[in-house]
This record gives C-alpha cells, structure tokens and sequence, in this order.
C-alpha cells in the first residue's frame, strides 16, 4: 500500500473564511492526523506566490496527495490540479474541501459551528485524496463545427469569428430575417451608424464566409451526444417563396395579399401583410408566407409565379462540438395600466417610439398629432421594486437620451421632459447625457417609492412628479406623447433553454458559470452564450462577449480532440453476471457485453461514458462503481464527517 | 477537537450534484442565506448515481437524515433523472422499513442550479422534523 503523504492548505480567502472560520483550529485539527506531511493556512491559496509555494512542498516533500480548502470547486479546483501538475503529481491526487460557499459564508452567523463543519468537511476531504488514484484524461475526437444560435448581432459576429479560424459554422436563425433586435433600431449612439447598417455588414461576412451556413426559420428542435460531438436536429421552415423570380413580382404578391396583421417588427405601431418582409432591403432579401395568417386565397400566386405552397418543412441533422447561444431579448411589455400603457391613448414604449421616429418625414405626429411636449417615464419594468425585474437594463437611459436628441434634431420644437430614477449613462454615453442637458431637456427625478403619474385629464395627458430636484415640488407636464422607456427581459419563447438545459440566474436571463471568471461558460459542457441572453447588455458589451464564447467555444473544437475528465463507470468483473440492467440505465448507450473468463459481463465504452453514474446504483450484485466516487471513497468521506465530534 | 462536539443539531449528509444541485447550494452561501452548520454535503455527478449502501451507511455511521438534492428534470445527462432517482430513494426507504428505521430520514427534493432558498427551506424544516423524531 502507497505511503500517504499529503498536504492541507487551508486559505482565509481575505477574510471571508478566516472572518467566520477559526482556520488556525482548522489547521490543528488536521496536523497530526495520519498521513499528513504538512498543513499551513495561507491568506490567499490562489496567489501566485501561495501556487509556486505548493509546487515546490509538492517537490520538496514528495506529496503523494494534496487538499486545499478553499472556495467553491467552481472557481479554483482547476486552479490547483494545475499547480499540482506543475509539480509532477497527477492532478487526480488533488482533492477540493469548499470551506467558503458551504461553510463560512453559509454560518457565517454561527463561528463555532462554522469552524467545526469546516474541520470536518477537510477530514472528508483528507479521507478521499488518501484513496484517490491517478488518472489520465480519456481523450475523445471532437467535430470541428460550431452551432450559433440567433442570428443577431451577437450571434453573427460570433459566427465570423469562428469561421475565421477555421471552424464550420452552422448559423441558426428561427426568424425569416437576420438581425435580431438592433435591425429594429435606426441611428445608434455614439457611432451614428443605423442597426440595419450594422447588420448588413456582418450579414456579407457571414454570407461571403464558406465556413458559415446560415439557416433563417430554423430552429433546434433535437440534441444528444455532449461536448466535443453533439448530434443536433435543425427544423427548417420554408419561406413558401421560390428564391429566383423575376422582378417586380414579389412586391405586387404583397400589394395584392388581402391579409393585414400587426407587424410585430415595428412593435405593432404599423400592419403588415401575410406575406411580408420587415423593410424593403431586408436580409435574406427574400419575402416569407406566414402561414399562420395565410388564408391561402391564392391571390399571390396569379401576380407571381415564385409562390409555391407546395414547400415542406425540412429537418437537418448535423453534428457539432460546441453550442453557442446567442439568443437575445424581449423589450419589457408593461401591463396594461402600467403608467397608461393601453389604457391612455398616446402613451407608448421606446421600441415604439423609436419606430415613430423612424416613419415620420417632416413632422413628429402620433394618431394624427403633432407631438411636442414628450415625457419619458424612465426605468419602466426594470430596478422593480415589487416586480420580479430588480435589475437596471444597462442600456435603456442611453438608448431613450439619444432617441429623444435625435427627435428634437430631426423635427425641431420638441420638448423633452425626462421622468428620471437616476440617469446611468455610464462612461463614454455621459456625453449624450451633458448633450441633452445643453440642449434644453428638462430632468425630473424621484425614486421607486413614489414614481411619477400618467393621467388623462379632460382630454389631455398629464404626467405628474413630485421633483426631488426641486425639493420635492409637485411638477407636471401635459404630454403630447409618453414613451415609457423599457427595460430587456428574457425571451418570452425560451424553448432552447430547456432543450439544451441551461439554467436561469435569478433574473430569469441565462446564467454563466461565474460572471468574473468564467462569463460565457454554462455548467452544461460544450454550451457557451453569448449577448443578451445572458442579462441586459448594449451592443460594444454583447461583441464583446460573442467574441469571447466564440473563443471559448472554438478552443473546445479546434484541436481535433477534447480531453474528458476520466470520469467512467468501472465494471467488477468478479461480481458482474451481466443482467443487462446497467446497460438499459445508460443514456449514452455506452455498456455493451462482452466474453470474459467464460462468463458474459458489462464492458463500459470510455469514450461515450459520461461519468454520470447512472448505472451503478441498478446493479444488484455491486459489481460497478464509478471513478473518484467509489465506494471506498464515499465511504471514507461518509466516515470522516459522521465519527469526527 | 477538544472540548467535545460544539454542533448538537440533527447531522444531515446532503448528497448534492455538481452541476445542479452544488451551485444552488454555493449560492445560498454567497447569499448568506443561513442553515445549520450541521448539514454536510458531498457531491456526486448525477443524484441517479447514489447507492442506497451510501445512504445506509451514512445513516449507520450517525447522521441523523440524508437529503438528496436531486437533479430533477434540470439533470445534464437523462431525462429520466427523476424517475431513477425516486426509484433509488423508494427501495432505499423499503430497506430503511425493513431495518425498523424511520423512512423520512431520507428525504428527496429537486433542486434545480438557483434553488438556494428551497434548499434551505428543505433543510431547515428536515431538521426540525429530525429534532422532534428520535432516531429508531
């Protein structure tokens, strides 16, 4: 039987262990335990200077294992299996005690208690490296290809990078039309340049890139394998439209449809035809047939001769190594009541307002009115007080400042009055903020506990505050317009989330695994996001983090195989009689049976194991157990917390 | 450690996953949402992968409960996850019955990657419930 010599390094984190756990006591109580070389408490475990002192005890004390209690294995169980391989001990022989999450910050209203569950859980952790053996990773071949999800801004950009490198792309959009939500945006701060301007520059990227397979209707309806192979089942809707037709005929097929539904790109304020495209030079610049309101009255077919109803809904089935989900957001849709919203006549959302802006020529009018006095009632449906939206929506005070210096630009006599909790336009965007004030906009501010009024009053809109920059005074304003100025919210139809199983921070908005250190990684391996999907960003903060899932996500694919943690089931050959239990348990289809000494038994394929378990507890005789979670290791743990009082 | 045991409470061993269920957990942490200091987690892949002899021996060796915090439907690997895990729970409590033990101290929950405060709901009143039922 090996020697055990191990070290414990229990860290203060700071102070936030050290602050509610006794690490001294900790220490002491571990020191003269069986098998331990060495046991030192550090202020910081992850220091740069604490990792090269690990690799030189390492070294210099022949560890054959090493425990550091520390944080979450989440942050730093990668960080020390590296110190440990840097100092020639197999980073298997590293086992991780979490003495920050589960112990002091958890009883951080109980020290003595705190410090006693911290001694127990580095016991167990002690326990388990006693018995750890080394490993070398399985290493399975990866797909070279990337699947984007959301042909957005975030997701193109995401998708070029990714091509450029090298990988094959296959760009998913469920829309008809690329673009995402900043297609629905005109000039943007502070570049000037128009959404659609944006988006048609990644759109020729994406479409002169041989790497890149775009798919608009489409949507990922089926995935299974994991990370470095996941077969993916893409559902493609046809567009009912041939695309070689001649010219002309296209827009007398829409002037013709009789069918007039609320045009959902421009926020309902307009109608749009069943067969429709958003704007006139719109990617892919090829119309679609929405079924859902197509009475198929055939009165675009005898106008043109590229209608063909007889397109059938297709599924692609392809393979891929990494998911990259880029899937944006929904603006906030206040209730009805909410500040007038439906209930007044002239009171309307940014996105709305922003599509008024655009569609008006040389006068502001709405329903027929010139619209003068507009008030802005900030913060609508974000930094809740009693709603679920807690969070600031990050974009929406500069988006709103720019809309209304840009309406006050472009039709002169306008008067902007803005109903503020706070105005956060951070950094460069404070620039628009000073501009605005200069040019005459009128601030008001009050907090959450006492927001302003939206009434109609004989006939009138009258938004009403009582004004904490004026000392409280009660102010109003009759309002031509009232733009409620939204916040982002998840996408309302989320049908990835549950297929890929991403889960959801407490902003319902999908959650990395860390946001400072690992901000577009998901717990499910091989999934990285990207964008607003993620929590409220503005278009520079989602390039950047499609930029930085497409890294991630490229270094998972690129190197023609990925190196899976040697998690596997592990078959007792002595005990196995084959009863096929195991096998029928498995997800992955990753037990077969084989000959062995005479008798048939399990043989478990490491290169499809996923390391869940799933089969052990099944088997009836016991003959199977997994890596780094076996019996003996569990019980040891077991053991340790239960008799150490 | 000298000076005898500090923690007096009911000792619960919480079989945690590590995608799942150990974020949750880490979060109440981080969101000091408090609990007994007498819970103990060990974490595992899957909650389908725990064998009742894991739960019996914790329950053997003096824990007053074990609470799994389940997968559920939010489990990476199998969406018969909770199906497998109530399965393991069900024959663990059979055993538990035949062995005259009490069957709820084993008790099962789902919990998905931000259900911090279910977690400590579920922990909190499953030590009540072991505080008010001496162990048989």
């Amino acid at each position: 039987m090996k020697e055990n010599r191990i070290g414990v390094y229990i860290c203060h984190c700071g102070g936030n262990i050290s602050d509610y756990v006794d690490v001294n006591k900790v220490k002491e109580a571990v020191e003269n335990d069986e098998g331990i070389a060495l046991s030192k408490t550090t202020i910081f475990a992850c220091a740069d200077s604490n990792q090269k002192e690990m690799v030189e005890d390492i070294k210099e004390q022949n560890l054959s294992g090493v425990v550091v209690a520390s944080c979450s294995p989440k942050l730093h169980l990668l960080t020390f299996r590296s110190v440990s391989e840097r100092a020639g001990l197999n980073k298997y022989n590293y086992v991780h005690a979490n003495i920050r999450e589960q112990v002091s910050w958890a009883h951080s209203d109980d020290k003595i208690g705190a410090t006693e569950k911290a001694i127990q859980i580095v016991k167990a952790a002690i326990a388990k490296v006693k018995l750890a053996e080394p490993l070398e990773p399985i290493t399975v071949p990866t797909v070279n290809a990337v699947a984007v999800i959301g042909a957005g801004i975030a997701g193109m950009r995401a998708a070029i990078e990714l091509a450029d490198a090298g990988s094959n792309v296959i760009l998913l959009e469920r829309e008809f039309f690329i673009g995402g939500r900043i297609a629905q945006f005109d000039n943007l701060c502070v570049s000037n340049e128009t959404g659609k301007e944006l988006i048609t520059r990644l759109y020729n990227e994406v479409m002169s890139h041989e790497n890149v397979t775009l798919y608009t209707g489409a949507e990922l309806v089926e995935t299974s394998g994991s990370v470095g192979d996941f077969k993916i089942k893409i559902k493609v809707t046809p567009r009912y439209i041939n695309s070689h037709c001649a010219k002309g005929e296209l827009q007398k097929a829409i002037d013709v449809c009789p069918v007039k539904v609320p045009d959902e790109f421009n926020f309902n304020i307009t109608d749009r035809k069943a067969i429709y495209h958003n704007y006139p030079s719109e990617y892919p610049q090829l119309p679609v047939i929405d079924m859902k309101n197509c009475t198929r009255c055939g009165e675009c077919e005898k106008v043109c001769s590229s209608i063909d109803f007889s397109q059938k809904e297709k599924i692609i089935e392809s393979n891929v190594g990494s998911i990259l989900v880029a899937t944006g957001f929904d603006p906030y849709e206040p209730e009805v009541g909410e500040f007038g919203y439906k209930t007044i006549e002239n009171v309307v959302t940014l996105p709305q307002f922003k599509r008024i802006v655009h569609y008006a020529k040389d006068k502001l009018l709405y329903k027929g009115k010139l619209v003068r006095n507009i008030a802005y009632i900030y913060c609508v449906g974000s930094r809740q007080l009693d709603g679920e939206n807690k969070y600031c929506s990050r974009y929406c005070c500069t988006s709103n400042i720019y809309a209304a210096i840009t309406a006050k630009k472009q039709f002169g006599n306008i008067n902007n009055f803005h109903f503020n909790r706070g105005i956060r336009t951070y950094g460069k965007q404070e620039l628009l903020y000073d501009e605005s004030s200069r040019m005459g906009d009128i601030y008001l501010q009050s907090f959450e506990d006492l927001p302003p009024t939206v009434e109609s009053v004989n006939g009138k809109t009258v938004v009403k505050i009582n004004d904490y920059l004026t000392g409280g005074k009660e102010l109003e304003v009759e309002a031509d317009l009232v733009v409620l100025v939204t916040g982002m919210v998840p996408r309302k139809d989320n049908s990835i989330e549950k297929l890929l199983k991403i889960p959801k921070g407490r902003d319902k908005f999908f959650n990395e695994i860390h946001m400072k250190l690992r901000p577009v990684e998901t717990v499910i391996d091989g999934v990285t996001i990207a964008g607003a999907c993620q929590g409220p960003k503005n278009i520079m903060e989602s390039m950047n983090s499609a930029l930085a899932a497409a890294t991630k996500s490229f270094s998972l694919v690129d190197s023609g195989e990925l190196a899976h943690e040697p998690i596997v089931a592990i078959v007792n050959a002595d005990n196995c009689t084959y009863c096929d239990l195991c096998s029928q348990a498995c997800p992955f289809d990753a037990i077969q049976m084989i000959e062995y000494n005479g008798k048939s038994i399990a043989e478990i394929n490491n290169s499809t194991c996923k390391g869940c378990g799933m089969c052990i507890p099944v088997c009836p005789t016991n003959a199977l157990d997994l890596t780094s979670f076996t019996d003996k290791e569990i019980f040891s743990m077991i053991d340790a917390i239960a008799n150490h009082s | 450690m000298e000076g005898g045991k500090v923690n007096n409470g009911p000792k619960i061993l919480v079989f945690s996953t590590e995608k799942i269920s150990d974020p949750a957990i880490d979060m109440a942490g981080l969101l000091k949402l408090h609990y007994p200091p007498t819970v103990y987690t060990i974490s595992v892949p899957c909650s389908s992968a725990i064998k009742p002899i894991w739960i019996l021996r914790a329950l053997d060796q003096g824990f007053d409960g074990v609470f799994i915090a389940a997968d559920g439907t939010d489990c990476p690997y199998s969406e018969s996850c909770t199906d497998n895990t109530g399965k393991i729970v069900s024959n663990t409590m059979e055993i538990m019955k035949s062995r005259g033990m009490d069957p709820a101290r084993l008790k099962m929950a789902a919990i998905c990657s931000v259900c911090s405060e279910p977690f400590v709901k579920h922990v909190k009143s499953f030590t009540e419930y072991l505080k008010n039922h001496s162990k048989n």
